[in-house]
């Protein structure tokens, strides 16, 4: 059981209903339960809104509902009982590991006292959770990391890793679908883009979702890249 | 069809529009223009919805040139030399580039944004309702990146042109304070450093851009270290980095961050916030919630009013006010407001009673 949650101003326009402020599977699976049950009540003048690991941060028109009265209703929103959120998709997502697909798996390796081999096979054995979206489109932010590769981030993070980047961050794992800087350690690449601009759906993965990692051969990855570019949704939806 | 093709752009020239809402928990920021407030006025210069996708222009400027047919268009924003075919037009107007005549926009004098509103609008193909550029998605219409040489905008419905129209617009306190609100993580940072926000004049620094808008100024120290576990964010987030320098998120923003977030700010200073240039200065004024949502309130109604500020260019008329007096055909002074309505009242009359069986 949380506490209460804590209703935060963001300007005139948003507001965030804090549930706590560390990373904790219990806290992001109420935030998306809360998330669920705001989206069920369909409060006019909510536009839209952005659950995180910790919070759900709620987007709304203020020439329609003021911050005194949209917080009162989420605050009594949440004191309601919610729904526990099932899992409804599994994604088994094909990965590329070491090499130039994954400049830092060795380091990795070393740093944690494993081979590059068995870091693969604890990365692949893990079952996922994407507890967020953000930062960039498609950036899935997964919870559910062996404790055994937790690995602190890199002193100076790197202005540009390719796109479809597997990396790792301290306890976290995630998928990055455009290029963009990091300070986590990449250790393979996906084909799969979970955001394509041009391609029904435009967003493959979302919050709530469950993932795992399939190891592939650079073979098999630049032929499901150029499948991948044309549109084609090259990760495998499984049974939950 | 009639076309605009880019003769030279500023880098950052882009299409926009009010941006793409809906899927910012898949990570995609809104994007759209960065003064919403020009992007309007330049619209209702051509007859446009206010939010429709016009250009927005960079600070060094473009050209433009009509092809295949005149086109209409108006520029609204930053204060620029502005010439057709070598002469000089003014800002805040509507006018007619006839077909091959070429539309200078020159660098900014004042300001940063001016957008180019095509009478019609521009034709597209909108994702998630809208074709705002957003380069690093891949996103935005006719071409998901700044426009370049070459490029050719396509007017969506080209309608009969009428006469050239101005906009008469309020002068805008641009050095006033830039109003934001405290939150959503002020509790990061003690009572000293608040005061700092508040006490100072920042610097608009060089590595700004559509995504924010980094502020030279002391360093703003946090209590405990400069992570947050990420959370949601908002055009107009000023949040603090490692360096103590506070970044205000604009539209290309990332949509979630892990930095704290002393204070927002609030709506309807953002675009005056988009115009204050590189090396420009500004300072923060601190506001409770209700008055940052009356400041909402009247920026939206004074946003809805523009129309009725247009006047024929030459004569100063009021058009929109002609316009309603003139529906049932009477003649009026309209240099002389109360005829108006006298004339208007009458043809309501009149609309009534040839009502009546």
């Amino acid at each position: 059981m949380t506490s209460p949650p804590r209703i935060l101003p963001n300007g005139d326009t948003a507001l965030t209903v804090e549930f706590g402020r560390s990373i904790d599977e219990a806290v992001n699976r109420t935030v998306l339960a809360f998330d669920r049950a705001v989206a069920a009540a369909a409060i006019a003048g909510i536009c839209e809104t952005v659950p995180t690991y910790r919070s759900l941060l709620v987007h709304y028109d203020p020439l329609q509902i003021d911050f005194a009265a949209l917080g009162e209703r989420l605050l009594a929103l949440a004191r309601q009982p919610l729904a526990p959120i099932a899992t409804t998709r599994r994604w088994r997502v094909p990965v590329a590991y070491g090499g130039e697909f994954g400049i830092d798996l060795e380091d990795v390796a070393r740093a944690r006292g494993l081979t590059p081999d068995a870091v693969i096979a604890r990365h692949t054995a893990g079952d996922y959770f994407v507890a967020m979206v953000g930062f960039t489109p498609g950036f899935a932010y997964l919870s559910g990391l062996d404790p055994a590769l937790a690995t602190p981030r890199r002193a100076s993070p790197r202005i540009e890793t390719p796109a479809g980047t597997i990396h790792i961050g301290g306890q976290q794992a995630a998928i990055q679908c455009l290029a963009g800087p990091s300070g986590w350690h990449l250790l393979g690449r996906t084909p799969v883009r979970t955001f394509h601009p041009h391609r029904d759906p435009v967003f493959l993965i979302a919050p709530g979702d469950a993932v795992s990692f399939r190891a592939i051969e650079p073979a098999e990855f630049a032929e499901l890249d150029r499948a991948a570019a044309l549109g084609e949704i090259v990760a495998e939806l499984v049974a939950p | 069809m009639n076309r605009l093709e880019v003769i030279v752009a500023d880098p950052v020239t882009t299409v926009q529009d009010r941006g793409r809402f809906g899927v910012q928990r898949f990570g995609l920021p809104p994007s759209g223009a960065m003064d919403r407030g020009a992007l309007a006025a330049a619209n209702v210069l051509v007859g446009n919805e206010l939010d429709a996708a016009a250009i927005e222009v960079g600070p060094f400027g473009a050209e433009f040139a009509a092809r295949h047919g005149a086109v209409r268009v108006a520029i609204a924003g930053a204060v620029r030399a502005i010439t057709r075919n070598g002469e000089t037009v003014p800002v805040n107007h509507s006018l007619v580039l006839a077909d091959g005549e070429r539309l200078r926009i020159g660098p900014a004098r004042e300001g940063v944004f001016s957008y180019l509103a095509i009478e019609g609008g521009i034709s597209g193909e909108p994702v998630f309702g809208s074709l705002a550029v957003n380069s690093r998605a891949g996103l935005g219409s006719p071409y998901p990146r700044p426009l370049a040489a070459g490029d050719s905008i396509a007017v969506q419905a080209p309608r009969p042109l009428s006469c050239e129209v101005r906009l008469d617009l309020d002068d805008a306190e641009p050095h006033a304070a830039i109003r934001v609100v405290l939150g959503p993580q002020d509790d990061e940072f003690d009572a000293a450093t608040t005061a700092v926000l508040f006490d100072s004049t920042w610097t608009v620094s060089a590595a700004s851009d559509r995504m924010g808008y980094r502020l030279d100024g002391p360093r703003l120290v946090h209590r405990d270290g400069h992570n947050i576990v990420s959370d949601g964010t908002v055009t107009g987030s000023i949040q603090v980095p490692g360096s103590g320098h506070p970044i205000v998120l604009m539209p290309d923003r990332g949509t979630t961050g892990g930095y704290p977030k002393i204070a927002t700010v609030i709506s309807a200073d953002l675009g005056r916030l988009a115009q204050i240039r590189v090396g420009g200065t500004l300072r923060f004024r601190a506001v409770g919630i209700a008055e940052a949502q009356a400041a909402a309130r009247r920026h939206a109604a004074q946003l809805a009013s523009l129309s009725s500020r247009i006047r024929n260019a030459e004569s100063g008329l009021d058009l929109a006010a002609l316009q309603s007096a003139n529906v049932a055909g009477n003649a009026v002074n309209a240099v002389e407001p109360a005829t108006w309505q006298a004339a208007a009242d009458h043809a309501d009359q009149e609309l009534t009673d040839r009502d009546e069986p």
